[in-house]
């Protein structure tokens, strides 16, 4: 095609171009031509040329130089670094952690770099060399006019005359009548977010007889086993050692102490701040691990000072003296599970909880 | 010579020299008590030495007869001497002042004084032992079973990969970085400090080494780096790195919308 003596337009050769770029002047495409102004004679009409508004120049002219060479230095580190990452994209093998981890860095430094040039140096420009001029432009009505609103009506209405909408009433309310289904079948799937827990949260799975196994030893606990003082395990319900939505409120501790540490109360009678005795097994007691504040487990247990803590928030709670509130936010004492032993001398649940564990809920009795 | 004499090192040096005299005379006057010190039988020759060193170390706070002292120490009667292998061999006795955590320090006793001191205490009124280097050993461990008893009795307090945590009233559970597999093995033995006790009933011997496995397991894991909080990477210098560049960001944005020079009118 190019080899053509001819270009695309017969009769459009190279000479004859020439020939006319030599006799006319030069015209910029989309300029009326010389001699012919667009504002009509120029005898009739002067125009009242605007105020410029906006300068054409800074007015610290040196200033804007060196800013010009700081805002260019900024770009070309962006270019720099945006070779940098096709180079490191290439040059930097990840087919192993390590190899994954320096290329990251050489990716996402680059990157860091690039944006950090151009913003850079779009900044300075802005600051340095474009005019700091606040201008403000009227806003036309946002009211249509009234022959527009005239002409919409009436568009609106044969449209809606010719769509048969209004004239079908059987269409018309069969498509409403399909909508009406649709809209609330994702109402009924909020269903999906219940069913109310009702009395899930004031009862565990703990009930007379149940063993306590050590959680994940899955052995059955004995007092003799469990026998030195300052000893504190996790234990689970027997039968619900993988049942991790019954494990969230029925994981338990025991701690065994030494005689006469621990401040006893009578089941009759109990009194806050006490251990009740007959829920306990030589001296081993046994308490709710989820924490009373929002439900962590709370399993730090100092066999020195008696504290459990709980290590979201730092609630603190004594373990000889009924699991009380000592320090942070917890209000109430972790419940103590009452245990005894059964025939095999294994240690059970006397009863579940009397009181719900974990924390405090709407609904809480 | 004049010269040298006056050069200000050599008064260090002199002091230096006298430091590293007087050492080895000490440890050849001690070295002659041990050899003499054994009336009848290694094992009461070792109770009579280990006596010596407590009455030297310990006695100003656990009390002349190891009876402890209310408030101060407690009382090492029945201790055992797995406890005491425990608290001198990772340096934590004899302690530098009354601490609510005694920490992790370089070791003052030889092995041998250890032991000498391990058998006194054991003598006073038994108490767990020194595992045996069987007890400890990882051969046919179940690091797996390990790390199950490991999140559900240890983690707690030292952290899933053993990089310790925070306690009460200034007490903190150790890392367990440096931690010997017999050192391990006793402290689940004796609960040392704020720890509970795990005994041979409760974690069994078998569990223990599976325990020990897992930990020792873990110091061969890949580390991330940075400032460790239990291997999860350089998290922290992250944190401060991003709270830095958002402080950077607001001055850099209050910056750049700042009026400034002369406003064109």
């Amino acid at each position: 095609m190019s080899d053509s003596p001819a270009g695309p337009w017969p009769g459009d050769d190279q000479t004859a171009r020439n020939g006319a770029a030599d006799e006319a002047p030069r015209r910029v495409i989309g300029t009326p031509p010389p001699g012919v102004s667009l504002l009509g004679d120029p005898a009739t009409y002067t125009p009242a040329a605007p105020p410029r508004e906006l300068p054409a120049d800074p007015d610290d002219l040196p200033g804007a130089k060196r800013a010009e060479r700081v805002v260019a230095a900024c770009f070309l580190i962006a270019t720099v670094a945006g070779l940098a990452f096709l180079v490191a994209y290439f040059a930097f093998p990840v087919h192993s952690l390590v190899g994954v981890q320096r290329s990251n860095l050489a990716l996402g430094l680059s990157t860091a770099l690039v944006f950090l040039g151009l913003a850079a140096g779009t900044t300075i420009w802005v600051r340095r060399l474009m005019p700091d001029v606040e201008l403000t432009e009227g806003r036309k009505p946002l009211r249509s006019s009234e022959e527009d609103r005239a002409a919409f009506e009436q568009t609106f209405n044969e449209g809606a005359d010719a769509s048969q909408f209004v004239k079908r009433p059987l269409l018309r309310r069969t498509l409403i009548a399909a909508a009406v289904p649709a809209t609330l079948a994702p109402i009924v799937l909020l269903r999906d977010l219940g069913p109310l827990p009702r009395k899930d949260l004031t009862f565990t799975v703990w009930r007379p007889g149940l063993r306590l196994l050590k959680a994940d030893a899955n052995t059955p606990v004995t007092p003799g086993s469990f026998s030195s003082p300052g000893g504190m395990i996790t234990v689970v319900p027997d039968g619900y050692q993988e049942n991790f939505d019954a494990l969230a409120k029925a994981a338990v501790i025991i701690i065994r102490f030494a005689p006469g540490q621990v401040e006893y109360t009578n089941e009759d009678h109990p009194v806050p701040g006490k251990v009740v005795a007959n829920w306990t097994v030589d001296n081993i007691v046994a308490y709710s691990k989820i924490c009373t504040h929002v439900g962590c487990p709370a399993a730090l247990y100092e066999q020195t000072t008696h504290h459990i803590l709980c290590p979201c928030h730092q609630s603190t709670f004594d373990a000889t003296r009924g699991a009380k509130v000592i320090f942070g936010p917890a209000t109430r004492p972790l419940p103590q599970l009452p245990m005894t032993v059964d025939a095999q001398g294994f240690l059970v649940a006397r009863h579940d909880f009397t009181e719900p564990v974990g924390p405090s809920y709407w609904e809480r009795p | 010579m004049t010269a040298r004499r006056r050069h200000p090192a050599a008064r260090y040096l002199v002091i230096l020299l006298g430091l590293v005299l007087v050492g080895f005379g000490y440890a050849l006057v001690t070295g002659i008590g041990e050899a003499s010190a054994a009336p009848g039988s290694a094992l009461q020759g070792q109770i009579a030495q280990g006596r010596a060193i407590f009455l030297q170390e310990c006695s100003s706070c656990h009390g002349i007869y190891a009876q402890g002292v209310p408030g101060l120490a407690p009382s090492l009667i029945g201790v055992g001497s797995a406890a005491v292998d425990f608290q001198v061999s990772t340096g934590r006795m004899p302690a530098r002042e009354p601490a609510a955590e005694n920490p992790r320090k370089p070791v003052q006793l030889t092995t041998r004084q250890i032991h000498a001191l391990a058998a006194y205490i054991a003598s006073l009124g038994g108490g767990p032992a020194i595992p045996s280097a069987a007890q400890v050993s990882q051969s046919g461990a179940h690091v797996a079973l390990g790390q199950a008893l490991f999140v559900t009795d240890c983690a707690q307090c030292h952290n899933f990969q053993g990089a310790g945590g925070a306690l009460t009233y200034g007490k903190f559970a150790p890392a367990l970085t440096a931690s010997t597999p017999t050192q391990i093995y006793e402290a689940m033995l004796t609960g040392p400090e704020a720890m509970p006790v795990f005994n041979n009933t409760t974690i069994t011997p078998q569990q223990k080494r599976d325990i020990i496995a897992y930990v020792v397991q873990t110091r061969n894991e890949p580390n991330p780096g940075g400032f460790s909080l239990g291997r999860v990477g350089p998290v922290t210098e992250g944190l401060v790195a991003f709270l830095g560049m958002l402080l950077f960001m607001v001055f850099a944005a209050l910056w750049i919308t700042a009026r400034h020079g002369k406003t064109h009118e």
